[in-house]
């Protein structure tokens, strides 16, 4: 296992900047993933590390060397690709047990091997099969054996669960982790999945438009978002974001918005810092952090309902405000809610997520780090 | 290639499959080849249409240069129009093309493309098996059995002619270049009709099936729907057609390009000219008056592919 | 389904018009299921009274024609392996390396191979051929077939290898293949159906050809079959039918077989690209 760090690479083709000047430190045997919206830079990243593709600027290292303009093949990485890359001439046996035949294995030593890694993974009954006569799931597993075959320096996942249905995505993703604490191997895994990412990562690079946005545990992702890029990325439903106007005065912060009645905040360094580069902040509420309003809660944002969605275990009651923005809430409870056409939600104040004018996120005076 | 050592500065910029190096070794097999047998024969030709190189004599190894000379003589308005003349040959072309290719080989290949969808596959693998057939098989062999079928005394064509009270002909001594258009209209329709067939079938099946619904006919369907969403594969399946039927020497070996000239295709007279007479040099300018027509329907067909391929 | 009646007269329709075009385009062919395996075949269309295959004994002890067959066959085979191999260097280049002006190099082939066709083409090829001394050898016909194919072949190549992931020949790289081995263990066999289809397209257009061996070859013992099957006439021009029928069908038999074993193994969608 070796740790793996980005020195302000820059990946362009052409006029598109695919990667900006990012720096990325990922520690030996930690699962990190780059998380991020399709074009963001994560999966070129991903393939800087594996050399299949050469940064424009910069240096990428493994283990302390630098690798960046290092074949692929003298890397000593192992990868899993997005369609597997199954070879359909060969079967199981020799899929898997192919990096072993480029370095010279004997033909019953890497079958032997290929067959344990098969094993634990569960396909080892299907050895003489080829690719096309196994399932979707099988076949996934069988790209995850054949980069498990080998000791490998860096393990790289290109959104390796993407092409599995729902279902088998969860199985897997619960086996990855399984494997990640078993192993302790060192892992840079390509996701769009915010799920994925927080189920599996021991710390997530959120990328956007090629930049390294936070890189930070999930905890902190999650609690912590570092801009409105973040908060709403991260999350499912989406945290709320209500864009509104702030005016100070006795030590206190109040906040206008339609629908909105919020209960005057302390004013902080944070906040009167955001304060000097504009007026208009962003509210942010996560979705599981509303509740149905009863009488006397002091944080409240009202409007019509617009959609209730039971899920089972809670419901997602989305109410329309007057000027025709939304918020969703995430209800706990069993039952179906009967609601009449006005709904008030309300929220804590602790809850309450505040966002300068570019989008940044004010700090609380003296916060605490997170666990 | 990038170097094994992780010290060492690289030589190249940029992982690739396949190095700059390594691909230029790839195409250089190829890329020979092709260089002879098609690129310089391009420009020899072209060379070689301005003297008066023949096969035999004292111009085959001395020939002179001539200019315009073969041209001249080509576009001679004087016999230009006459039988065994570059005219005659020229516009014979054009009208076979238009006949066999344009209006046969197209439109019987896209009928039969569109009656393939819907007929039972009994009737549809025996079709297509004898239309693929007339295509697949080699020219002389097709050329042979058309010779046996239009024979004037014991022809299958005769044969079926009488038996339904008919009067018999001696077809390839009165209508020679009916002949050879029916004969070209058979021999390549099958390429239409799979061209169409692959194009009909890339339509998603829920198209036709909404119009069904909607209460379309047959017709309506293949006018509204299919027809519309092909017109590319048309245009290609027209301009890739023409040229071959433009360039085709197959007629030959029905007819030798007679009786007296006339079916005597351009690329026949050009034969002719070369081989026969063995004037070269004339010859030459013949091919390079059909390349530049075919550079004509090449380039419109490229700038089209180019065009879809932006899209 | 249950279908009304004027929808099912129209289905009855098409396919009587599918049919009779099929008999149209079978007419002139039907002759040929008959007449190699009559005794006494002349043009017209008999039932052989009996059935005999003394044609094919006739053809089989004439020297010349089975020479001819060998000819055919060495000329097809050998510019098949040269179309074969260098089409697929060539078109793999072409999609994987990053050799500046790919494009550009497509395009000048595709516009070449359509403008120089083999009958305009022909003058310069001769005395190309002849220059270097090839005339009346199989080598010369192979070349000139070679050079050719080979531009539809590289462009149906590498259309096909672009279609192909690139992750197969960037997993083996990764797992710690170098380029030749991920080329040879992965690539080339991932890529042989496309081979296979550009080799049997090669085949049938070099076997099939008339005029190219008909300018080239002078000698009786390199002349292929397609040029051969001419001595079968008479000096004035009226031909043996009884060897003719039965020679044709033997020549035919490659292309058949060729044709029957693509459309099983790939099914009919791959014939657009075949033959052109």
């Amino acid at each position: 296992m070796a740790s793996v760090e980005f020195k302000n690479v820059s990946k362009s083709f052409g006029e598109f900047n695919a990667v900006s000047n990012i720096n990325l430190s990922i520690g030996d045997g930690e699962f990190v993933c780059l998380l991020g919206p399709s074009g963001c830079g994560k999966t070129t990243s991903l393939r800087m590390i594996a050399g299949l593709e050469t940064p424009t600027s910069g240096q990428v290292m493994i283990g302390g060397d630098d690798v960046t303009y290092l074949h692929p093949k003298d890397r000593q990485i192992s990868m899993v690709f997005q369609d597997y890359a199954l070879y359909p001439h060969m079967n199981l046996a020799d899929n898997i047990a192919y990096p072993l035949k480029v370095r010279g294995e004997a033909v019953a030593k890497r079958h032997g091997r290929a067959k344990e890694v098969a094993d634990v993974l569960k396909i080892g009954n299907l050895m003489d099969r080829l690719p096309s006569q196994i399932s979707g799931g099988q076949q996934q597993r069988t790209s995850l054996a054949r980069a498990l075959v080998y000791p490998s320096r860096v393990y790289l996942f290109d959104e390796p669960l993407s092409n599995l249905d729902a279902k088998l995505r969860l199985e897997a993703r619960g086996f990855l982790n399984h494997l990640q604490r078993d192993m302790g191997m060192t892992a840079v895994y390509v996701t769009h999945d915010q799920a994925e990412a927080m189920a599996l990562a021991t710390r997530i690079a959120v990328m956007d438009q090629g930049k390294i946005v936070q890189y930070a545990p999930p905890i902190e992702i999650y609690r912590r978002p570092a801009t409105t890029f973040v908060a709403n990325f991260v999350g499912n439903p989406p945290m709320n974001l209500v864009p509104v106007d702030a005016i100070q005065g006795d030590g206190q912060l109040q906040l206008r918005a339609e629908g909105l009645a919020i209960g005057a905040l302390p004013m902080s360094n944070g906040i009167a810092k955001a304060l000097e580069t504009g007026k208009t902040l962003t509210l942010g509420v996560r979705p599981e952090h509303l509740l149905i309003a009863t009488e006397g809660s002091p944080n409240k944002v009202s409007g019509k309902l617009f959609a209730n969605e039971n899920m089972g275990p809670e419901s997602l009651v989305t109410i329309e405000r007057g000027d025709g923005a939304r918020v969703t809430a995430r209800i706990f409870t069993d039952d179906h809610i009967q609601l009449t056409e006005d709904v008030t939600l309300s929220f804590l104040a602790e809850h309450v997520h505040l966002f300068d004018s570019t989008g940044k996120r004010i700090p609380v005076d003296n916060e605490a780090p997170l666990a | 290639m990038t170097t094994e050592s992780t010290t060492e500065k690289p030589k190249t910029k940029g992982f690739a499959l396949l190095s700059p190096r390594a691909g230029a070794a790839f195409l250089t097999p190829a890329g020979l080849l092709v260089a002879v047998f098609v690129i310089a024969p391009f420009f020899w030709v072209i060379f070689v249409s301005f003297t008066n190189r023949t096969l035999l004599g004292r111009t085959a190894l001395n020939p002179e240069f001539i200019g315009f000379g073969n041209y001249l003589t080509l576009f001679d308005f004087d016999n230009f129009f006459q039988r065994g003349q570059f005219g005659f040959s020229l516009i014979l072309t054009v009208q076979f093309v238009l006949f066999s290719a344009l209006l046969g080989q197209a439109l019987l290949g896209l009928l039969l493309a569109w009656l393939i969808q819907t007929v039972p596959p009994t009737v549809k693998r025996i079709t297509e098996t004898f239309v693929i057939a007339a295509w697949i098989l080699p020219e002389v062999v097709i050329g042979f059995a058309w010779f046996a079928f239009l024979d004037r005394d014991q022809g299958t064509l005769n044969m079926l002619l009488t038996s339904v009270g008919l009067p018999p002909g001696d077809f390839l001594l009165e209508h020679p270049f009916w002949v050879i258009v029916f004969f070209n209209t058979w021999r390549g329709a099958a390429f239409s009709m799979m061209l169409f067939n692959s194009a009909f079938s890339s339509i998603p099946p829920s198209y036709f099936q909404a119009a069904d619904v909607a209460g379309a006919s047959s017709w309506q369907k293949f006018k509204d729907i299919a027809l519309p969403l092909i017109r590319g594969h048309i245009v290609t399946d027209l301009i890739l057609i023409t040229m071959w039927t433009f360039n085709t020497f197959t007629p030959f070996l029905l007819t030798n390009g007679g009786p007296s000239y006339r079916t005597e295709l351009i690329s026949i007279y050009n034969y002719r000219v070369a081989f026969r007479d063995f004037e070269f040099g004339k010859g030459a300018a013949v091919g390079v008056i059909i390349m530049l027509i075919n550079l004509a329907f090449a380039l419109v067909y490229l700038s089209l592919g180019r065009k879809k391929r932006k899209a | 389904m249950k279908l009304t009646v004027p929808a099912f007269l129209g289905r009855m329709a098409f396919s009587a018009l599918a049919a009779l075009i099929g008999v149209v385009f079978a007419l002139p062919l039907i002759w040929f299921l008959f007449a190699p395996f009559n005794a006494r075949a002349e043009l017209g269309l008999a039932i052989p009274n009996p059935w005999t295959l003394s044609n094919f004994f006739t053809v089989f002890e004439n020297k010349f024609a089975m020479q001819a067959l060998w000819n055919s066959l060495i000329q097809s085979v050998g510019g098949v392996i040269l179309v074969g191999a260098a089409a697929t260097l060539a078109a793999y280049a072409l999609s994987r390396s990053s050799i500046p002006g790919k494009g550009a190099v497509t395009y000048v082939l595709l516009l070449f191979s359509s403008v120089v066709s083999g009958s305009a083409a022909m003058v310069p090829i001769f005395l190309i051929v002849s220059a270097a001394g090839l005339m009346d050898t199989h080598l010369a016909v192979i070349l000139v077939f070679a050079g050719g194919l080979l531009p539809t072949a590289m462009f149906i190549l590498r259309d096909f290898i672009d279609s192909i992931p690139k992750s197969y020949e960037e997993s083996a790289m990764v797992a710690g293949a170098s380029p030749v081995q991920a080329f040879f263990d992965v690539a080339l066999p991932v890529i042989r159906p496309g081979i296979v289809v550009v080799v049997v397209w090669a085949f049938v257009n070099i076997w099939g050809s008339f005029l190219i061996p008909f300018i080239l070859l002078r000698s009786d013992t390199n002349m292929p079959a397609s040029v051969a099957i001419y001595s079968f006439y008479s000096e004035a021009g009226t031909p043996t039918v009884t060897l003719l029928a039965a020679y044709a069908l033997i020549y035919s038999l490659p292309v058949i077989v060729l044709y029957l074993f693509v459309s099983w193994k790939f099914g009919f969608r791959f014939f657009g690209g075949i033959k052109a």
